[in-house]
């Protein structure tokens, strides 16, 4: 299997002023690589709520996307609280967003659902006091 | 339909993204939270909102929206203006509510029903 590509994007905690941009840029790239564009909605969801999360809730943290001729893979870590009830944080609706982070219409408790709905494959794993480690796959079709 | 003609008939006001008109709009979607949004709208939505901050730009161009329509007569505030001319991105602007202008944006598009 060949790797098509490989990047790194960093995300800062608290920087809601650049919120999206790193989605943006996946979803650039992506598209750069001809994927489709269903696919490529797809993707640029999932990166988006992952870098919201971590704007929103950690210190700091990352987006490593790997792209192979048949799948899409977003490995996403940050440093940060961790999630102490992996179940409850998954129930559409479940939020710890302060009232500040839900003004700005983020918070809505929808991230991590909108993620597995938009994966072929999602893990989440976390240790609290340590950070939170999301594997979202999407595969992709021929053609 | 176009943007350009949606703004003349919905007698909107156009902040931003005059070069953008031409796009044609395919639906609407109203909402005013992000993950909604995201999860919910389609490519070439006009988006109704009424929030005016930056991160909707963000959204928006995830999306592949026809563009943003501001309700109420907000503005959209000076980063969001200044990201949606660097994404290209339309930002209009109603006095009406959400409920009113989505009633005749669906009307428009879609014919009465």
């Amino acid at each position: 299997m060949s790797l098509i590509c490989e990047a790194s994007f960093p995300v800062r905690g608290g920087d809601f002023k650049d919120a999206g941009k790193v989605a943006v840029q996946i979803k650039a790239t992506l598209k750069k690589l001809g994927i489709d564009p269903e696919i490529l909605r797809r993707a640029a969801i999932a990166a988006y709520e992952s870098e919201v999360n971590i704007i929103s809730y950690a210190r700091l943290g990352k987006i490593h996307l790997q792209v192979d001729p048949d799948r899409i893979l977003m490995n996403v870590e940050d440093e940060g609280p961790g999630i102490e009830d992996i179940e409850l944080a998954m129930r559409p609706g479940y939020s710890t967003a302060s009232d500040l982070i839900r003004e700005l219409g983020f918070g809505a408790g929808m991230g991590l659902v909108n993620i597995k709905h938009c994966a072929d494959e999602f893990e989440i794993t976390s240790m609290v006091d340590q950070g939170t480690k999301l594997r979202i796959l999407i595969h992709v079709p021929d053609g | 339909m176009n943007l350009a003609s949606v703004v003349e008939k919905l007698n909107l006001r156009v902040a931003c993204g005059q070069g953008g008109l031409e796009r044609p709009v395919r639906g609407g979607y109203a909402g005013d939270l992000l993950s909604d949004v995201l999860a919910n709208s389609s490519e070439g939505d006009l988006w109704i909102t009424r929030q005016n901050h930056q991160n909707i730009v963000a959204v928006s161009s995830l999306k592949d929206h026809a563009g943003i329509l501001l309700v109420q007569g907000k503005e959209p505030e000076a980063d969001t203006l200044e990201k949606a001319v660097k994404e290209g991105i339309p930002i209009l602007v109603t006095e009406l509510t959400t409920f009113e202008i989505a009633g005749r944006l669906h009307r428009l598009l879609h014919g009465p029903s």
